[in-house]
């Protein structure tokens, strides 16, 4: 005798049950804590924060533990809470020329204003796993712990708190004055299109408006921002494998803490929030001109939260090739088609569509099932009849 | 000669064209891209029932001039009018996007070079041709199978092809189809680009030969752009020779290939004539 | 380590702003009836494809006194709907429901429920692709404008070869309908069988894309047809059996497969529906003896 299955509930309140064990594994492995996630994953931290659009590194960490270290869904976790939150109000622009520097380098000039300066990065290590790592061992001290760099006089002592510039890892310059951008450098002598000017006007929030199309630059911007990084990647690499290929420079990268100010109506004057660590990347590229406008470089930008060159240049990539319009090239390969790139950017929105192809469909198999009954039996008598009819 | 100078002798190898007024009508037409000027201050009218072809080599500006006439391209200067069944002539610019595609399904046709352009390719040939039907309203499927069927037979193409898509159809085969796909909704004005254009000599007359008398069946007037003289002597009752973006002669087409006036215009003729 | 913010949520997840914002797009799709009105969608906290955008709408509509049914393929108690039922338990509070005549909302993923539906009820649809043309013109900036122009050649170009290929339209679920004459509305994956349900009904039909950031909505007594042609009128499909458990006919039901042996049977996919004809003493060929658990005779 059949009975309809019945017990889902029961079956949702097991399946957490083991998700809750299966996050915390073996228990007489210490339980890791949040601060060590903030710590010693400070990357998979940024990542989540940046595809999150949060800045906020505890719960960051919150989210990639309760996710299992799966970065996607730590940033589905952040987006959820991200999207109740009130908004006070829009931040006046971040000005990049004055954030304190972890990391700048620039591939355009052997030097410059403000030097080159590696910071951390895994660049020139060489990739080999370091059997030191397995041991717990007591945190050794950093090279040149004496020489922390005042980059931004005016930033750096600001953030000196919670973010505290790290180190320069064996490189010469410590500058202490505002280190100015390449682009700004490049503009003075008109060799690069200036940058948009500001408006004055409140910036686009996907957040708060549909994504719309045609979308302007700033929209666009900011979907890459929270773009996947993977997907950006992969774009901003066919790019450079002849998918409308845009000549790229990276004309600078800057890592380390910028502040952010909100004018407040009432005081009639900007209060400083707090710094956000942040990535920047400035793509040059290079650019014909046409009849109205004489040759110069174009620029592609990049901006994510924490520390990520790989996606503010994959975002700086995909940024200049879905100018082509407005810079009067032609529309040939998929990174340049913003419609595209926007629409499937989003990997809380990928993963989800995705997914759901988990989800029981049986009502719309059974009608398919119907379906191709149907054609079969009406196949079968078709070619039964043209048996009957065919003479021997 | 004088591209703006066109009197109504010029006109008329039907009779029904001196007395009716211009069907369409551009006046000063103009399309710079950039600083190039693809198409320069162009004059043109076209009559009900007329074939007018505009010849050129390539990069003189008939395929741009073609695709400002069809408002597929905004011009930077000048107007394209165009007379709606039993109206007075109306500025194409200003009519309102859902007007303009109605026109470019029923009263209109284009048929283009490349078939795939024009055909929906992975759509029957039954498909293509009802979907203007579908889009005027036809909601019988077996008329408008009748009728699709009935323009299949019309350009040659055989009734058992009517559930076949155009991917496996030879070249020949498919600007047909792209023809009926045109025709079905009796057009009163259709454009071709270089429709022969890519094809082998035996296929492009059977294809001219088709052309001519379904056009004459119809009464439709016809812009075709070809740099193939020969195309232009057999289809067109009126010719425009392009150069530089610019009309540079125009006239009837036996008077312009027989007697051409322009140096330029001489060349053409010869070196068709030397081929 | 650092302090952690506390978080807590508001009555039915959303804020109020939001939840003012999804109430406007929600009042311009009931005022053009079939249009899709772009809203900004909120991220969830279920992912997308899986109810956002019917959760939305169910969140913004949702009151203290409402009374909430979640269904998923037709079923009360297939897992999404569990979870989605029980997030508007713990998020507002609300009293919840399996029975379709009960409820005062009903959000539903793939079917629309065989009792039918009263002026007093809100029947909320999960969608997952809001625009019917879009497997037939992937890019949004022209189907907006084929929908503006009514410009609908291209969906009967679609009809037409299922039948020139097929000798039928072989579309079976998500069926394009025609909505107070102006739009062509994509149903959600609901099977065409439910279709005619949508026509004239009593209730306001509200429709939820929450990754598509869409919301569109057919008021209560709109005329709602199914694309078709003359000479091939549209059709639901038909069961030739009826229900084991409870013998309802003309009701859509689900294939069981009993073992590896071919055995088969056939049962209400809505399991409401099923329970209260069995409450009320109707019984199919394989219906358990007495009546079905957590089901009191009326």
């Amino acid at each position: 005798m059949y009975v309809a299955v019945k017990g889902g509930e029961t079956a949702i309140r097991n399946a957490h049950a083991l998700l809750a064990e299966a996050r915390r594994g073996d228990p007489a492995v210490p339980e890791i804590g949040i601060d060590q996630i903030r710590e010693q994953l400070a990357l998979a931290v940024d990542r989540v924060m940046a595809e999150g659009s949060l800045f906020d590194r505890d719960l960051a960490a919150l989210a990639l533990k309760q996710a299992r270290g799966d970065t996607i869904e730590a940033i589905f976790l952040l987006r959820a809470l991200r999207t109740t939150l009130p908004r006070f109000g829009a931040a006046l622009p971040v000005d990049t020329a004055t954030m304190t520097l972890r990391r700048r380098i620039s591939a355009t000039f052997k030097d410059l204003p403000g030097g080159q300066l590696l910071g951390p990065t895994f660049d020139y290590t060489h990739r080999l796993l370091d059997p030191a790592l397995a041991t717990q061992t007591p945190a050794a001290p950093a090279p040149a712990a004496k020489a922390t760099p005042k980059v931004s006089a005016k930033a750096a002592s600001k953030a000196a708190g919670k973010a505290a510039p790290k180190p320069p890892m064996g490189e010469t310059s410590t500058p202490a004055a505002p280190v100015p951008r390449v682009t700004d450098l490049l503009g003075d002598e008109k060799l690069i299109e200036p940058a948009p000017a500001d408006t004055g006007a409140e910036p686009p929030d996907l957040t708060r408006t549909p994504l719309a199309f045609p979308a302007d630059r700033a929209t666009r911007l900011q979907n890459l921002a929270r773009g996947d990084e993977g997907f950006l990647l992969a774009l901003g690499y066919s790019t450079q494998r002849g998918y409308a290929r845009t000549h790229p420079f990276v004309g600078e990268i800057r890592i380390g803490e910028v502040e952010v100010e909100l004018f407040v109506e009432e005081l009639g004057f900007a209060v400083p929030l707090g710094a956000v660590s942040v990535t920047e990347c400035q793509m040059v590229n290079q650019f014909h001109g046409t009849a109205e406008a004489p040759p110069q470089f174009t620029r592609g930008y990049g901006l994510v939260f924490g520390q990520s060159e790989r996606k503010a240049m994959s975002m700086a990539l995909v940024d200049r090739a879905m100018r082509w319009e407005e810079l009067g090239e032609t529309l040939s390969a998929p990174a340049q088609d913003a419609e595209f790139v926007l629409s499937h950017s989003d990997n809380v929105q990928s993963t989800g569509f995705v997914e759901h192809l988990k989800l029981p469909h049986y009502v719309d198999f059974q009608a398919e099932l119907g379906l191709v009954r149907l054609m079969r039996g009406a196949h079968a008598a078709a070619s039964d009849a043209l048996q009957d009819g065919d003479p021997e | 000669m004088n591209p703006n100078d066109m009197s109504a002798d010029d006109v008329g190898a039907n009779d029904m064209s001196a007395d009716e007024p211009p069907l369409l009508s551009a006046r000063g037409l103009t399309k710079y891209y950039g600083a190039r000027a693809g198409c320069l201050d162009v004059d043109l009218d076209v009559y009900p029932g007329e074939v007018l072809a505009i010849v050129g080599e390539s990069g003189s500006g008939k395929s741009t001039l073609l695709a400002l006439l069809a408002t597929e391209l905004a011009p930077s200067a000048g107007t394209v009018g165009y007379r709606m069944a039993g109206d007075a002539l109306t500025d194409l610019a200003t009519l309102p996007e859902a007007d303009r595609r109605r026109l470019l399904r029923t009263e209109w046709g284009f048929v283009r070079q490349n078939a795939e352009q024009g055909l929906r390719m992975a759509v029957s040939a039954g498909g293509n041709v009802g979907e203007r039907l579908m889009a005027i309203g036809w909601r019988n499927y077996g008329a408008i199978r009748a009728e699709a069927g009935d323009w299949l037979g019309r350009v040659e193409i055989a009734d058992d092809r009517i559930d076949d898509d155009p991917r496996g159809f030879s070249g020949g085969m498919r600007q047909r189809l792209q023809i009926a796909r045109n025709l079905v909704t009796r057009p009163r004005l259709v454009f071709m680009d270089e429709p022969t254009g890519g094809l082998d000599v035996s296929v492009q007359a059977r294809l001219l030969d088709l052309i001519r008398s379904l056009v004459a069946d119809l009464g439709a007037a016809v812009i075709i752009v070809t740099h193939d003289l020969a195309v232009a002597r057999l289809l067109s009752h009126r010719i425009m020779v392009m150069r530089h973006g610019r009309v540079i002669e125009t006239g009837l087409t036996d008077q312009v290939l027989d007697d051409p006036r322009e140096p330029y215009t001489q060349l053409l003729v010869a070196s068709v004539l030397a081929a | 380590m650092s302090a952690m913010p506390t978080i807590t949520y508001n009555f039915g997840y959303l804020d109020e702003q939001t939840k003012r914002m999804i109430r406007r797009a929600i009042l311009k799709a009931i005022a053009i009836p079939g249009y899709q009105v772009p809203f900004a969608s909120r991220e969830m906290p279920m992912p997308y494809g899986w109810g956002t955008g019917g959760v939305q709408v169910t969140a913004a509509i949702l009151g203290p006194d409402d009374i909430l049914k979640v269904i998923d393929q037709g079923s009360d108690d297939t897992t999404n709907a569990v979870a989605i039922r029980s997030f508007f338990a713990a998020t507002a509070g609300v009293r919840t429901t399996t029975r379709t005549k009960e409820a005062t909302i009903i959000q539903t993923r793939h079917r629309v429920p065989e009792t039918k539906l009263g002026p007093e009820q809100i029947l909320v649809y999960q969608v997952p692709i809001p625009e019917p043309l879009r497997f037939l013109e992937p890019r949004e900036t022209e189907t907006r404008t084929l929908h503006a122009l009514a410009d609908y050649g291209l969906m009967h170009v679609k009809l037409y070869e299922d039948i020139a290929r097929h000798g039928h339209i072989a579309t079976t679920y998500a069926y394009p309908v025609m909505v107070a004459g102006r739009y062509v509305t994509d149903p959600s994956p609901i099977p065409k069988f439910d279709n005619p349900k949508l026509d004239d009904c009593p209730a306001l039909q509200l429709f939820g894309a929450g990754r598509e950031q869409r919301i569109y909505a057919i008021p209560p007594h709109t005329r709602v047809v199914s694309l078709d042609f003359e000479d091939h009128p549209f059709r639901v499909q038909r069961f030739d059996r009826p229900c084991a458990l409870c013998g309802a006919e003309d009701v859509y039901l689900d294939e069981v497969i009993l073992d590896d042996r071919g055995g088969r049977m056939f049962v209400c996919s809505d399991t409401d529906h099923c329970d209260q004809r069995r409450a009320a003493g109707h019984a199919g060929t394989m219906a358990p003896q007495g009546a079905p658990k957590g089901t009191s005779k009326p």
